[in-house]
C-alpha cells in the first residue's frame, strides 16, 4: 500500500551527522562560523476528473542552505539539494566564494536567541492515509459537489494531499533546533454554468495535520454555497462603496501589504513605515494585529525561524498604534530590540510575517456595531476574495486596483457581482474601517472578522 | 567592487553530466515500468546552477548562489498518469520513485515479466554546442560590476530616488529526457536576466518603476546590455509617474503599448489555447477550432525558435523539438498549445509545449514566445483613433480565472484626449472576459517587440517571453478610483 510505501522511504535529516559532517569540512577549509538551514519534505496528491482519478503525485524533496563568515568577517551562502558528504562539501565552499562579495555593511550575526528554550507546538504528527484512500476521499467530495446544483458542471481544480516536513537549524557555537511536522490539504474550486449566462466559479480550502482531520463536509458547504451564490450576477455601477471584507479578503489585503511591520524593508527604504513610525496611529483606535505564529489554528506553525529564533506571538498595532516590527536578528540589532523569530536564512536575510491575527481592540468599540455582513439593511459590497495580488498592490506606495468576488447587498438581499475592480491606499483604509465585527473566524491564513470600510472606489462594467 | 577573486562559475562537477551513459539505467527503469503494464514511462532527469545578484544602492547586498540534481518520473496507464519527484538519483532513489509512480495506477513490478520495451534510440543532443555556456557567462564580479554601473546611472539620471535596485539572475540547467516510447534527448538551457528598478519619493507622491532584460541561449549577452538605456528609461517612467493622479475608472478604448502590452494576450487568451484548460473545461474556445475567436486584425502565434528569446526552446521538457505554432490566423483559431497529455486527453496535437519549472513538477503544455504578430498601422494611427481613452505604456503581471476572466495592471498609463496622449495616469487594473475582448483587439501597429517575462502556472514558474506590436482595444474595462 501507498502509505507503508511513503513510511519506508520518508527521508530523515540526521542532525547529529550533518554537523558533525559540517564541522569537520569546516575546520578542514578554516572556517570557524558557519551555520546551516535543513529541510526535507515528503508529500503525496491526488486530483480527478469526474470520478475518474487524473494525476497523483508523489515527492520527496531535500536541501540545505549553508552560511559562513569568512576571515574578514564577511557572509556568504549557497544552497542546495544535494544531502550527500559531496554536496555539503561543494556548498560549503561555494558559500565561502560568495562571501567575498558579503556586504561589510550588513553583516548578520547568529541570533542571540537561537539556544532559548522553543515553544512547545502542541503538533502531533499524523499517520498518511495514502494515495488510494485519498482517491476515494476525493471522489466522493466531487460526487458531492457536483450534486448539490445542475448548474455546477465540474470541479475544474481540486486536491487532496498530505505530507510530513522536516526542519533542522543549527550552528558552530552549538545550537541545533529540530521540528518535524505534518500536513493535509483539500481544495474544491467549482464552476458552475446556467445556459445564456457566463460561467461562475467559488471554492474552499482547508487545512489540518492529517488528513484524517480535514473537514471535508465543510469545504464541500462552502465550496458550493460560494459558487451558487455567484449564479444570479449583476454588473455593478462605478462609485464609492461601504465594503466588508470577509476575514479571509482582509487577510490577503494585510498580508499583501506587510512590509508595513518588515524592519527589513523599513531598512531598505522600501516600506510605508519608517523607524519613527513606531509609536504613532496608523489605523483607527478600535483595530489591532498580531502575528501570532503559534496560533493554535495554525496548521503550518514552527517553533524556529531561518535563524534558530524562537517564534513568537508579537503585536504589531495595538489600538491602531504602531507597536512593534518584524525582525531578523541584524534588523533588531539595528533597531536596538530582540529578534522577533520572523527571519529567512541568507547572507541578506529576509523578514516575514507568520500567521496575521487581526482583532478588535480591547475596551474599543466603533460606533457602527449595528453594521452586520448577515443581517445589515444598509448597501454594501461585500468583498469575498481578492484576487491578483502580486499585479494590482504597490506595496512601496500604498495603492491597490483588485479584480475581487463578491456581492453587492441591498436590505439584506445578496447579487453576486459580474466584474469589478476595488481600488484604494492601505493607509487610508486603515484609518477609514468603520466596524470590525466580533466573530472571529479562522481561515487557512489567520483570523480576522469581517471588516467594514468605508467609501472604497468600486469600478463595475454596467 | 574590491574583490577579484574568480569563483568556479560552476557548482556542478563536469564528471556528473547527464549524457548518454545514463542509457542502460534508463533503459533498465523503463522497461520496468512497461512490464508492470504501464502504457508509457518517462524519466526526466534535472541539474541546474543557479546565480542571484541584488545591488542596493552603490552596494553588492546579496549573492545567492544554489545547485541541485532530481529526477521526475511520470507513468500512464490509460489517460491517467502517477508523478514522483525525487533529489535521490542513485538506482535504488530512482527504482523506488519508479515503484511509487507504477503503485499510484495500481501496478506493480514484475521481476519475471517481459517487456515491449526495445530500448532507447540514439541521444538527440542538442546541448553539444552548448557545453561551455556556463563557463563563458559573466563571472561574479563582473555581473556585480554591471549591476553597481546601473545603480550609479539611475543615481545620474534619476531625481527623489529612495532606493535605486538592480538585480542579476543566471538559471543553469541540464536536462535528459527518456521515455518509453522512444524519446531520448538531452539539453543544456541558459537564461540570465537583469533589471533596474526605483523607488522615488517626493512628500506623499510615490512611484516604483522597473524594467528587465532577459535572453536564453547567449551566455555574454549581460556584457551587450544597455545600462544607460535602460537607467534613462527607468528614471524617466519613475519621474513621470511620481505626480501622476490616479485613473478614472470606467469603460474605455485603449492603447497598448508593444513589448510587455503582449501581457494582455498572454492573460487573456494564451492560456485559454493551452490543453490543460480544455482538460478542466475551463475555456471558452475548445469547441471553436477554425472559427472566429478574435477580431480579424490579430493573427497570433506560439513558438519555441526565435534566437535568444526568453522563452526560446531546443527541445521541450518531454524531449520534443520546439516548434511556430500559428494559434490564431487572422481571427480564427488555428491550434492549440499541447502536451503530451494534453494530446492523449483532449486529442490535439503536441506542439512542443510540454514545460516545467523543475523536476518537481509534471509538464504541462504551457506558452514559450507568444505575441500578436504586426499589423499595418502606426502607433500614432492607433491614438489618434481615439477621443477619450487610456495608453497603457507600461504592463505590470495579471491573471486570468477558472471563469476566462482576466486582470493586468498598468504601471504607466496616460489619458488620451482628442488622439493625442495626455496626462500621466496610474493605479489602473485591466480587467475583462477573453471572448469579449478578443473581437474588440480591432487595430495592430507595425511594431512588433518582445520582452521577458515568467510565467507561474500548473507546472510551476517557467521562462516565458510575451510580445505585440501597439494595438487598440475598442473597449475594456479599466479600474481605478
Amino acid at each position: 500500500m501507498m502509505s507503508e510505501i511513503q513510511a519506508a522511504n520518508a527521508i530523515e535529516l540526521d542532525t547529529h551527522s550533518l554537523r558533525d559532517k559540517l564541522s569537520q569540512l569546516a575546520s578542514r577549509e578554516s572556517i570557524h562560523q558557519w551555520d546551516l538551514g535543513a529541510a526535507c519534505s515528503t508529500d503525496s496528491s491526488v486530483q480527478i476528473d469526474h470520478g475518474e482519478a487524473k494525476q497523483m503525485k508523489g515527492a520527496q524533496r531535500s536541501s540545505i542552505t549553508v552560511r559562513v563568515w569568512n576571515n574578514k568577517g564577511l557572509v556568504g551562502i549557497t544552497s542546495t539539494s544535494d544531502l550527500s558528504e559531496k554536496g555539503i562539501e561543494k556548498a560549503l565552499i561555494g558559500a565561502r566564494q560568495a562571501s567575498d562579495f558579503g556586504n561589510a555593511d550588513d553583516v548578520p550575526a547568529f541570533s542571540t536567541l537561537a539556544k532559548s528554550p522553543l515553544p512547545k507546538l502542541e503538533r502531533p504528527l499524523r499517520p498518511a492515509q495514502g494515495i488510494q484512500r485519498m482517491l476515494e476521499v476525493l471522489k466522493e467530495a466531487e460526487a458531492d459537489l457536483l450534486s448539490r446544483h445542475p448548474a455546477i458542471q465540474s470541479i475544474p481544480y481540486n486536491g487532496l494531499g498530505e505530507a510530513t516536513y522536516e526542519r533542522v537549524y543549527l550552528n558552530s557555537d552549538g545550537a541545533l533546533r529540530q521540528m518535524k511536522r505534518s500536513q493535509a490539504s483539500l481544495y474544491l474550486f467549482a464552476r458552475a454554468e446556467e445556459s445564456g449566462r457566463k460561467p461562475r466559479s467559488g471554492g474552499a480550502i482547508r487545512l489540518a495535520l492529517g488528513s484524517h482531520d480535514l473537514d471535508i463536509d465543510g469545504c464541500i458547504d462552502e465550496a458550493a454555497e460560494r459558487t451558487i451564490s455567484h449564479l444570479d450576477y449583476q454588473p455593478i455601477d462605478t462609485g464609492c462603496y461601504l465594503v466588508c471584507f470577509t476575514p479571509e479578503a482582509f487577510l490577503d489585503l494585510i498580508g499583501a501589504f506587510s512590509s508595513m511591520f518588515n524592519a527589513r524593508a523599513v531598512l531598505d527604504g522600501v516600506s510605508l513605515s519608517q523607524r519613527e513610525t513606531i509609536g504613532k496611529n496608523i489605523a483607527v483606535p478600535f483595530f489591532s494585529l498580531h502575528d501570532n505564529g503559534l496560533h493554535p489554528a495554525h496548521v503550518g506553525a514552527s517553533s524556529f525561524d531561518g535563524e534558530g529564533t524562537p517564534t513568537q506571538k508579537l503585536c504589531l498595532i495595538n489600538g491602531g498604534r504602531l507597536e512593534s516590527f518584524l525582525h531578523s536578528e541584524a534588523t533588531a540589532r539595528a533597531f536596538g530590540v530582540p529578534p522577533t523569530g520572523h527571519a529567512g536564512l541568507g547572507a541578506k536575510v529576509s523578514v516575514g510575517p507568520d500567521w496575521f491575527e487581526v482583532s478588535k481592540t480591547e475596551g474599543q468599540n466603533s460606533a457602527n456595531t449595528h453594521l452586520q455582513h448577515s443581517r445589515s439593511k444598509e448597501t454594501f459590497v461585500l468583498i469575498e476574495g481578492l484576487n491578483a495580488l502580486h499585479a494590482g498592490v504597490k506595496a512601496s506606495q500604498g495603492s491597490f486596483s483588485l479584480p475581487f468576488n463578491g456581492w453587492l447587498v441591498i436590505k439584506g438581499e445578496r447579487v453576486s457581482i459580474e466584474a469589478a475592480t476595488v481600488a484604494g491606499d492601505i493607509r487610508t483604509l486603515l484609518n477609514s474601517i468603520v466596524n470590525m465585527e466580533a466573530e472571529q473566524v479562522i481561515t487557512p491564513g489567520g483570523v480576522s472578522p469581517h471588516v467594514w470600510v468605508e467609501g472604497l472606489s468600486i469600478t463595475g462594467e454596467a | 567592487m574590491v574583490s577579484t577573486y574568480t569563483p568556479d562559475q560552476s557548482l556542478v562537477h563536469k564528471a556528473e553530466a547527464l549524457n548518454r551513459h545514463w542509457q542502460p539505467q534508463l533503459e533498465l527503469l523503463l522497461a520496468r515500468g512497461r512490464t508492470a503494464g504501464a502504457d508509457l514511462v518517462e524519466v526526466y532527469l534535472e541539474q541546474i546552477d543557479h546565480l542571484s545578484v541584488l545591488a542596493e544602492q552603490d552596494t553588492i547586498t546579496s549573492v545567492t548562489p544554489s545547485f541541485g540534481r532530481g529526477a521526475g518520473i511520470r507513468v500512464f496507464l490509460g489517460k491517467q498518469d502517477g508523478f514522483v519527484s525525487t533529489n535521490d538519483l542513485s538506482d535504488a532513489g530512482l527504482k523506488h520513485a519508479l515503484e511509487q509512480a507504477l503503485s499510484m495506477l495500481g501496478l506493480e513490478v514484475n521481476e519475471a515479466g517481459r517487456s515491449s520495451f526495445n530500448g532507447l534510440p540514439n541521444l538527440r543532443d542538442f546541448a553539444i554546442d552548448k557545453a561551455d555556456w556556463l563557463n563563458q557567462c559573466p563571472e561574479l564580479y563582473e555581473a556585480s560590476d554591471r549591476l553597481l554601473n546601473g545603480t550609479q546611472l539611475l543615481d545620474q539620471y534619476g531625481t527623489h530616488l529612495q532606493v535605486r535596485r538592480g538585480s542579476y539572475a543566471r538559471d543553469w540547467q541540464e536536462v535528459l529526457v527518456a521515455a518509453s516510447d522512444g524519446t531520448f534527448g538531452r539539453d543544456i538551457r541558459l537564461h540570465q536576466s537583469i533589471g533596474l528598478n526605483v523607488l522615488a519619493t517626493d512628500g506623499e507622491h510615490r512611484s516604483s518603476i522597473g524594467r528587465r532584460y532577459g535572453t536564453s541561449g547567449r551566455p555574454d549577452d549581460l556584457r551587450k546590455w544597455d545600462a544607460e538605456t535602460s537607467a534613462k528609461e527607468v528614471c524617466e517612467s519613475a519621474g513621470t509617474m511620481l505626480y501622476a493622479d490616479y485613473v478614472d475608472a470606467g469603460q474605455m478604448p485603449a492603447v497598448l503599448a508593444n513589448r510587455f502590452g503582449g501581457v494582455i494576450f498572454h492573460e487573456a487568451c494564451g492560456h485559454l489555447l493551452e490543453t490543460t484548460q480544455i482538460e478542466r473545461g475551463t475555456t471558452p474556445f475548445s469547441d471553436k477550432l477554425n472559427q472566429s475567436i478574435a477580431h480579424e486584425a490579430v493573427t497570433a502565434i506560439d513558438e519555441g525558435i526565435t534566437d535568444g528569446a526568453f522563452g526560446s526552446l531546443s527541445m521541450d521538457d518531454e524531449g520534443m523539438e520546439s516548434q511556430r505554432t500559428v494559434l490564431i490566423e487572422n481571427g480564427v483559431l488555428k491550434q492549440f498549445i499541447s502536451d503530451r497529455a494534453g494530446e492523449l486527453r483532449t486529442g490535439h496535437q503536441r506542439t512542443g509545449s510540454g514545460r516545467r519549472q523543475s523536476h518537481t513538477f509534471a509538464a504541462a503544455s504551457r506558452m514559450r514566445n507568444t505575441y500578436i504578430a504586426a499589423g499595418q498601422h502606426s502607433p500614432e494611427q492607433l491614438i489618434a483613433s481615439i477621443d477619450r481613452g487610456l495608453y497603457c505604456k507600461s504592463m505590470g503581471g495579471g491573471s486570468v480565472g477558472p471563469t476566462g476572466q482576466f486582470n493586468f495592471a498598468v504601471e504607466e498609463g496616460y489619458l488620451i484626449e482628442k488622439g493625442k496622449l495626455g496626462k500621466p495616469v496610474k493605479g489602473a487594473t485591466l480587467i475583462g472576459e477573453a471572448k469579449d475582448v478578443m473581437p474588440r483587439i480591432s487595430m495592430c501597429a507595425k511594431d512588433l517587440e518582445l520582452a521577458a517575462g515568467f510565467c507561474g502556472s500548473i507546472s510551476g514558474n517557467i521562462f516565458v517571453t510575451v510580445g505585440q506590436p501597439h494595438i487598440k482595444v475598442d473597449s475594456i474595462t479599466v479600474g481605478g478610483r
